[in-house]
């Protein structure tokens, strides 16, 4: 069960906002954590805590590959992202690091900034302990419950090519 | 049901006789691209995860173009890591200064990608090659180092939007106002986790260079891949220059699309993406004058050789306004010396142009013309997201090769059509 306090975000959060290319040849995740969400919002890096949960309206991660998004959002400390929905490569890349993200059109319109929720990955319920509302994401398709369970891409893969 | 253009291409890689939308299949890989930023986060995770050997170093390229010539020392240290590992795993496709374009331009330039292939690279717009009738999409490193391991990874199969185009283009309109248009339409989102299936018989009447371009931004689309049919345009670029045996593949005719739309390339005028988000379009007639800082002309959207001439047939006689910096990219070495040869590089210098060697640089704010707070730039790249260019407070209007380089002459956003009533000013 993970808990901590919101931050919201609007639509097509970019990965250029995520992390700006001008720290990318920094590829160390606490480097990149220092500047995580810097052109969207100066204050992310000094208020968030470990736990903390992000939340985003349609298209989240939008715009280059670069898995220094998730991997900065990740270092930053939030638990897990839930967003009405996610730009693919980003939807691929947090699967692939095994960083959770949840897809909630409902939650994402609802929960505020502020709000304290609690997210339980293994059913999908996602708990907004502020307003008292609950809200249901859909359950990974088992094909990528399955990449997740073996503890990643690469690790799934090991285990595919050593057999 | 049958199946589209991009459905067959990935059956035929996952070993099945079909697939339909929504299926998780496992494909085999062609080719695995990777640049300076992302080839070492993928190098990371490759022998972190213990892997001793590349699947085939033949299959995987390496194009050192973001951050190069290095910006300092930090790039170079992210270029010194994925020389190491080619070298190590005798990976001969790496590309660096002196031998490397914008790996997008790169790629189809020297036969790498052809039609039929099953494309994965470390960059958003690895989806450009799907100008070639491949299936190509970008992802992250941990997907890289996944392919460059096992020569395959997992997709999801897509659905599609079919755009049917018609008509050929007017004066001053080229590849670039097609997808600016596609994307104001159905927007950032419009296709994601789909395909951009291009049809039509305006297809014909498009040169490679457009298809390049138009398939380059259907990332912005929200798109898992653009693509085209294979025709003579294809089949006469790449004669001599594919190095795979291609393969053709066609939508059956009953392909099943989620949509259609319809682009008309007579009606389409040169049109602009204002800032900060590539689906904020106007026809450049309805935002002429808006004051500029300053151009950049090139990226892997539009710094092919049709890009620079038509920037080159504007610049002619012409000079860059007082106060605006004018920065042209060639995307490759090629198409650097196609310049020289051509007399576009003295075109370019001779009206005021910094010529730039191939690299991103400014597209992602990386160097080569970065901006500071209250700049404003018409660019021909493929991204006004905020602070993409440099200062989170600078902004980037989008635009053709032809609409950037009116710019230039005039300082503000401008109409090429307007500029070549008026003549030569310098």
């Amino acid at each position: 069960m993970l808990n901590g306090t919101v931050f919201h975000y609007g639509d097509n959060v970019d990965t250029d906002v995520i992390i700006p290319a001008r720290y990318l040849n920094a590829p160390s995740p606490a480097e990149l954590a220092k500047h995580c969400m810097e052109d969207i919002d100066a204050e992310f890096v000094n208020k968030v805590r470990p736990g903390d949960v992000m939340v985003a309206g349609w298209n989240f991660g939008c715009g280059s590959s670069r898995e220094h998004a998730p991997i900065a959002i990740q270092a930053s400390g939030v638990s897990c992202v839930i967003a009405a929905s996610f730009a693919r490569i980003f939807y691929r890349n947090a699967i692939n690091i095994g960083f959770p993200i949840l897809e909630c059109p409902e939650a994402a319109e609802k929960i505020r900034s502020g709000d304290r929720v609690s997210v339980d990955l293994t059913t999908g319920e996602i708990q907004d302990e502020t307003t008292g509302e609950t809200f249901h994401a859909a359950a990974p398709p088992a094909f990528i419950g399955n990449i997740i369970a073996k503890g990643g891409l690469l690790a799934y893969l090991k285990d595919k090519v050593n057999r | 049901m049958g199946m589209t253009m991009t459905q067959k291409i990935l059956a035929a890689h996952a070993g099945l006789p079909s697939v339909r939308a929504g299926d998780l299949i496992e494909a085999k890989l062609d080719l695995v691209l990777g640049n300076d930023v992302t080839t070492p986060v993928a190098i990371g995770v490759f022998e972190a995860a213990g892997f001793e050997r590349v699947f085939d170093p033949e299959k995987i390229t390496v194009v050192l173009d973001h951050y190069t010539p290095c910006k300092d020392i930090k790039s170079a240290e992210l270029c010194a890591t994925a020389r190491a590992f080619a070298r190590k795993h005798g990976i001969s496709h790496l590309y660096d200064t002196g031998a490397a374009g914008i790996e997008h331009a790169l790629l189809p330039e020297l036969g790498l990608v052809g039609p039929g292939d099953c494309v994965i690279g470390a960059d958003s717009h690895t989806c450009t090659y799907g100008a070639l009738g491949a299936f190509s999409t970008g992802v992250g490193s941990t997907d890289m180092a996944a392919g460059m391991a096992a020569g395959e990874n997992w997709f999801r199969v897509p659905d599609a939007i079919r755009v049917v185009l018609t008509g050929s283009f007017r004066p001053f309109v080229s590849g670039k106002d097609v997808i600016l248009d596609l994307i104001g339409r159905i927007g950032v989102d419009g296709a994601l986790y789909q395909s951009l299936e291009f049809t039509g018989p305006g297809v014909a009447a498009l040169s490679m260079d457009d298809r390049f371009t138009i398939a380059n931004m259907a990332i912005e689309a929200g798109a898992k891949n653009g693509i085209f049919p294979v025709d003579d345009k294809t089949l006469e670029y790449g004669k001599g220059r594919f190095r795979r045996e291609i393969r053709i593949f066609e939508a059956d005719p009953d392909a099943h699309y989620a949509r259609t739309v319809e682009i008309d390339l007579d009606a389409l005028e040169p049109t602009v993406a204002l800032p900060h988000l590539p689906s904020n379009t106007r026809p450049v007639s309805a935002v002429k004058g808006l004051p500029i800082n300053q151009v950049v002309i090139g990226s892997c959207t539009n710094g092919r050789i049709s890009d620079l001439r038509a920037a080159a047939a504007i610049l002619k006689g012409r000079c860059v306004a007082p106060g605006l910096r004018c920065i042209v990219i060639p995307a490759t070495q090629a198409v650097y010396l196609q310049c020289l040869e051509e007399g576009l590089a003295k075109i370019f210098i001779e009206s005021g142009c910094a010529l730039s060697t191939p690299t991103c640089g400014p597209c992602l704010g990386g160097h080569m013309g970065v901006m500071s707070a209250g700049e404003r730039a018409v660019a021909t790249t493929n991204r006004n997201f905020v602070g993409r260019m440099g200062h989170v407070k600078s902004e980037v209007i989008l635009a053709n090769p032809a609409v950037a380089a009116a710019s230039a002459v005039r300082g503000c956003v401008a109409d090429p059509a307007e500029l070549e009533q008026e003549g030569c000013t310098c």
